[in-house]
């Protein structure tokens, strides 16, 4: 495996890029780590500045995989960088098929695309709603208050 | 600092159209979709597939329909909608549809301090608000770095809050369960109980519900004088109480007739969704993270983790029944072992001054002043902390920017995973059913949507 793995706080993490993302996970899959605890999304704009193990490029975006080894009780933590012009990432849920409501989460909260993803919809948020709530540069209280089917 | 009026995310906007929440229906639905709404990869046989392919995908010839179910539905916990296309009184598509209770609680976490977080994560699953707030607390810590310096009445306390929390969570599920299902005398004795829990919980934390009694540190307030003795009553009171619930329920040839054989889930498609806490443990995994990542002190305590064997809404029920019990068996324990002590670390970082130092000290006024203006700042770093809350794995990631306030605070919430099971377990029964099976998962909406 390439990616590179650091410690933090005593939790294991690994940093593969975007194009090794799929094939780390589904090494660690092999690896005994059989279910996915949980996935979510961090945007970090406004970040004064994160520590990142050399050779991983900071991006806007991070996707962070929470894996779990029941087996063996451990758990292991997966940080892959998305840049913000393209926003993409491949699905897991071929591997994990409890992520998909979890990437819906990160698609609606964050307007990142898991490509091959089935049912890539909104989930918290009304399907017509504009923009991506978790975002940092998403302005509260800025934006005009969306009423869906209303006669304006 | 970005400029924030230039709205970037408008150039995604393309992104934010991509479709309709609802199931289609299935004239309109190719036969690989139909595959993968259902989950092609775990969820459906072959078999299976090829005999849902065989219904006629003519609408003229359309045999099946789509209904809704919720969001305002007595039996759907909240506001749970589900859309199930039905041939008949069989399901055999179901989609959850989310999102009704959303208030964005994640991004209000952002904007409140540390100190403050706790009143908002103890409102996300309304019914477990002490493993909210510990899971909370402990990441927290975990990026202060003092979560090895917890004294150990806080975390002895922790214990027995978390364990009561369990208790007053499961009787709830019992009354719930038992309304569901048709038991509706059982909605009332459910909620009795629970409110004798609650009842202690007030004495403790000044509140029935979203205490902010767990706080990063330790605990807001020692246990009041005579608690031991609001402990030893529920422990008389509620065994009994058991007892005849097992005589109203568990040995019902009505109750099991309705709840056996009911929304099956196989281990391997539990674990694959991600599915923790009573239903994972309903299909023979056994798996709890207070056994198998001890955090607190539950390696010292003596429980059982109980399994279920058929993975049926019947383990489900059963599972909770009996946690009930291995609970009390667990607050026993603690009111033994309680020791002495501090109630809250004492790092002046995180703790106020006592109030009666307020009154004749200036700096100690200024720090509480500070402290609950400014909050406290925690380094940089991120944490994931996971605790078994009572309807399965609870975590809570944080992102610290060095500042006072969360960078980014995600809540796993088990209820958002455990919802996908759903379509699974509801696939080819009947809508009668559906009930029960939702009922079954035990869902908490605030906790789904947050």
């Amino acid at each position: 495996m390439s990616a590179v793995t650091v410690e933090s706080h005593g939790q294991v993490v690994v940093f593969p890029s975007r194009e090794e993302y799929l094939e780390v996970v589904k090494s660690l899959v092999d690896e005994g780590y059989t279910a996915c605890s949980d996935l979510t999304g961090v945007d970090y704009l406004t970040h004064g500045g994160r520590e990142l193990p050399d050779g991983i490029g900071a991006e806007r975006f991070e996707v962070v995989v929470n894996l779990l080894d029941m087996q063996q009780r451990r758990r292991i933590r997966v940080r892959v960088q998305v840049p913000a012009e393209e926003p993409s990432l491949p699905t897991l849920f071929d591997l994990y098929p409890g992520t998909e409501a979890m990437e819906r989460e990160v698609f609606d909260m964050f307007g990142i695309a898991f490509e091959g993803h089935p049912d890539l919809t909104r989930i918290l948020m009304p399907e017509d709603w504009d923009g991506h709530p978790l975002r940092k540069d998403y302005e509260i209280g800025a934006i005009p208050v969306q009423f869906k089917g209303a006669n304006a | 600092m970005v400029d924030v009026s230039e709205r970037p995310y408008l150039r995604f906007q393309r992104n934010t159209d991509e479709g309709d929440q609802q199931l289609k229906p299935r004239s309109e639905v190719t036969a690989a979709e139909l595959l993968r709404e259902v989950g092609a990869v775990l969820r459906m046989s072959e078999a299976e597939a090829a005999e849902l392919g065989g219904i006629p995908d003519d609408p003229d010839d359309d045999q099946t329909m789509i209904i809704n179910m919720g969001p305002q539905h007595p039996s759907t916990h909240g506001v749970l909608r589900l859309m199930l296309e039905l041939r008949g009184e069989e399901v055999l598509r179901c989609k959850p549809i989310i999102g009704y209770l959303h208030t964005g609680m994640e991004k209000t976490g952002e904007q409140l301090t540390y100190v403050q977080g706790g009143t908002n994560v103890t409102r996300m699953d309304y019914l477990s608000p002490f493993a909210n707030e510990l899971v909370f607390s402990m990441a927290t810590e975990k990026l202060l770095g003092i979560d090895g310096d917890i004294p150990e009445r806080a975390t002895w306390i922790r214990m027995l809050m978390a364990e009561l929390n369990r208790m007053s969570s499961h009787l709830l599920f019992m009354a719930t369960n038992g309304m569901d299902i048709g038991a509706v005398s059982m909605m009332i004795y459910g909620w009795r109980e629970r409110e004798e829990v609650l009842r202690f919980f007030q004495e403790v934390s000044g509140l029935r519900m979203n205490h902010n009694y767990i706080r990063p540190g330790g605990v807001a307030a020692d246990l009041p004088p005579g608690w031991r003795d609001g402990v030893l009553r529920l422990l008389d009171l509620i065994p009994p109480r058991l007892d005849e619930y097992d005589i109203l329920m568990t040995g019902q040839p009505i109750w099991r007739e309705r709840l056996q054989g009911v929304g099956v889930i196989t281990p391997t498609e539990a674990i694959a969704l991600g599915a923790t806490g009573p239903i994972l443990r309903s299909t023979g995994v056994e798996w709890d993270l207070r056994r198998d990542q001890p955090y607190l002190r539950y390696d010292d305590l003596e429980f059982d983790v109980v399994v279920g064997s058929y993975g049926d809404a019947f383990d489900r029920y059963a599972i909770r029944l009996a946690e009930i019990r291995e609970s009390m068996r667990l607050v026993r324990q603690i009111l033994e072992a309680m020791p002495p002590g501090d109630y809250r670390i004492q790092d002046k970082k995180v703790t106020p001054p006592p109030r009666a130092r307020i009154d004749e000290s200036m700096e100690a006024l200024i720090h509480h002043f500070k402290l609950f203006t400014e909050g406290f700042k925690v380094p940089e770093g991120e944490t994931y902390v996971a605790i078994e809350g009572p309807r399965g794995e609870l975590g809570c990631y944080i992102v610290s920017d060095g500042s006072a306030n969360p960078y980014r605070i995600h809540m796993r919430d088990p209820s958002f995973v455990n919802i996908q099971c759903l379509p699974h377990m509801m696939r080819g029964g009947l809508v009668a059913d559906a009930v029960a099976i939702i009922s079954s998962v035990d869902p908490v909406l605030g906790g789904v949507d947050r």
